[in-house]
């Protein structure tokens, strides 16, 4: 018996060391977001200051670096979650001809290195002619490219774990088809609309190899710590990979206590849930 | 499952199209351009414009220039994925059945430090594995590393930035695994007195196995292609073959030799997938 307790949380402490482990880097950004550097050629600490958080924007090319960033980030998201979120619909809900060969499109951008995509993409538009505007465009049409799988997939799976039940008692009680779409299926659907949407946002922000091939004399804040990695580290990369952390946990924290929040009133939505329990009886 | 599920129609394509349109646009279409290019005549150059000759023998050059880096990613990325998968499998398991009711908290904390910045948490491993970090000096203290020894650039530092990096890509399939097996079927095998060794390679692990072939794919493929962690962490003894594809497209120019040794990559990765799958004997990837 002591064996088997010992043997069922030995597994458990062993789980929770490998993820404090998966904190340790972030807990040394932070502490270098304090850090005052003696010589920006040594990476390491060496005095408490405040500085970096006051002046975030010390070298004005970080900060544009990263507007760069966000821009192409929220740009990127929103076209491939809408492309992506149509296409998971048509992949659930529709049947025709030619949806496996589709399916196979979808997965194999998730497969595929993406120093090959950033390169054969590369290929592309030098042998289109486009080699001299290499820049912000194409850079949101790679990101777009490579965020629209893993939306479609995220989307498609939260679709196809939804029991259609709520949408026939809204059918059944006269709802039409547009009614039922945006009071039952979009309300249902949407926590993992919005879930594609950070996923495709965070891959958009972070990536560094399809953009560092396709940006021209773009520079996206992946590149400029790539950059800057050669020369000397500011320290306030730390503060925006602190902000970043922060924000990520927050909403986090925030999804988890609107999941408690709900399971203690009612399992799917109010409206959709007084409809199936309308339905039930007949 | 009803009528309302799968409805035919024209509708269907009008919703897959838009997105369908742009991965054959930006996805496919770039494979051939890539194609393309790797059979380039390779004295050309930017200015003076490619000839298509389809010189096979750019494949040779790259495969006899480069195959150090290549095998190296192969190799680095091999390691790394097998480290992910028994990390990976301890954090999946636990949080699948001992979580309880954190599970949900564990699991987005599985993710949570991969929204920090890729490149600002590889630039903060490179100050963990310092030389005269805590890391090196306790390994130093108990002769595990010699006093002079170092881990940063060397293929120890590359590959431990290599594991960190894609843990997520393992644990979330592997999760999605674990997480549907049946307890019923592990208390089983204690009844028919199996020891929990027994049990776990007889039952838990065969059933994982689906969770198994899709997290290592899904950590392999980016792990052998990614340069960050070898050219942060590592030395130009770790040089990684998408550092070289990278620097033949934007330092060399030379694109044929760079879309070569591209090709070259993807087709080694292709075989393996394949062979890998038909092994494990799962086509539950999609």
């Amino acid at each position: 018996m002591i064996g088997r307790w010992l043997r069922d949380h030995l597994v458990l402490l062993l789980g929770l060391v490998v993820l404090a482990y998966t904190f340790i880097p972030i807990a040394v950004v932070v502490l270098m977001s304090f850090n005052a550097p003696e010589s920006r050629l040594v990476y390491q600490f060496d005095a408490f200051t405040l500085h970096n958080w006051l002046n975030p924007c010390e070298d004005p090319s970080m900060c544009e670096a990263l507007g760069r960033s966000v821009e192409i980030g929220l740009a990127s998201t929103l076209v491939a979650t809408i492309l992506g979120t149509l296409a998971a619909f048509a992949l659930v809900r529709y049947d025709f001809a030619g949806r496996s060969s589709s399916n196979l499109l979808i997965f194999l951008p998730m497969a595929s290195p993406e120093i090959v995509m950033g390169s054969s993409l590369l290929a592309l538009f030098v042998a289109s002619g486009f080699a001299g505007q290499l820049g912000f465009w194409t850079i949101l049409v790679a990101h777009i490219m490579f965020c629209l799988s893993f939306v479609v997939v995220t989307v498609r799976s939260r679709l196809a774990g939804l029991d259609d039940d709520l949408e026939q008692a809204a059918m059944d009680l006269y709802a039409t088809p547009s009614q039922t779409f945006w009071r039952v299926t979009f309300p249902l659907v949407f926590p993992g609309i919005l879930g594609a949407a950070l996923l495709s946002f965070s891959l958009s922000f972070d990536d560094f190899i399809i953009t560092n091939l396709n940006a021209g004399n773009t520079t996206t804040f992946p590149m400029y710590v790539w950059g800057v990695a050669q020369r000397g580290v500011p320290m306030q990369v730390n503060v925006v990979g602190t902000v970043m952390f922060l924000i990520s946990i927050a909403i986090v924290l925030a999804g988890e206590a609107r999941n408690r929040q709900r399971r203690r009133s009612l399992t799917a939505g109010p409206v959709g849930a007084e409809l199936a329990s309308a339905r039930r009886p007949s | 499952m009803s009528d309302f599920t799968r409805r035919r129609g024209a509708v269907g394509y009008l919703l897959l199209i838009p997105a369908a349109l742009w991965l054959v646009l930006f996805f496919v279409i770039p494979f051939y351009s890539l194609l393309a290019t790797s059979l380039y005549d390779p004295s050309g150059s930017d200015f003076r414009g490619y000839e298509m000759t389809y010189e096979w023998s750019n494949y040779q050059h790259a495969l006899q220039d480069y195959w150090r880096p290549l095998v190296r990613s192969l190799l680095y990325g091999g390691v790394a994925t097998l480290l992910c998968l028994i990390l990976g499998y301890v954090l999946a398991y636990a949080i699948a059945f001992k979580a309880g009711r954190w599970k949900n908290l564990m699991l987005v904390l599985v993710i949570a430090p991969f929204f920090t910045s890729f490149l600002v948490r590889t630039l903060s491993w490179k100050l963990i594995l310092a030389d005269d970090g805590l890391v090196v000096n306790t390994l130093q203290a108990v002769h595990l590393l010699g006093a002079d020894g170092r881990l940063l650039a060397t293929p120890v530092a590359v590959v431990a930035g290599l594991t960190y990096n894609f843990l997520p890509f393992m644990v979330l399939p592997l999760f999605a695994s674990i997480d549907k097996i049946d307890h019923r079927l592990i208390e089983a095998s204690s009844d028919l007195y199996a020891n929990p060794v027994v049990g776990f390679f007889k039952v838990t692990w065969p059933l994982s196995l689906p969770g198994v072939v899709s997290g290592t794919l899904l950590t392999f493929i980016p792990a052998a292609g990614d340069f960050i962690n070898a050219q942060l962490l590592g030395s130009p003894n770790q040089r990684m073959v998408g550092s070289v594809i990278q620097s033949l497209f934007t330092d060399a120019n030379d694109y044929p030799a760079a879309a070569a040794l591209s090709m070259i990559l993807m087709v080694i990765i292709v075989v393996m997938v394949f062979a890998y799958i038909r092994r494990a004997g799962t086509e539950e990837l999609l």
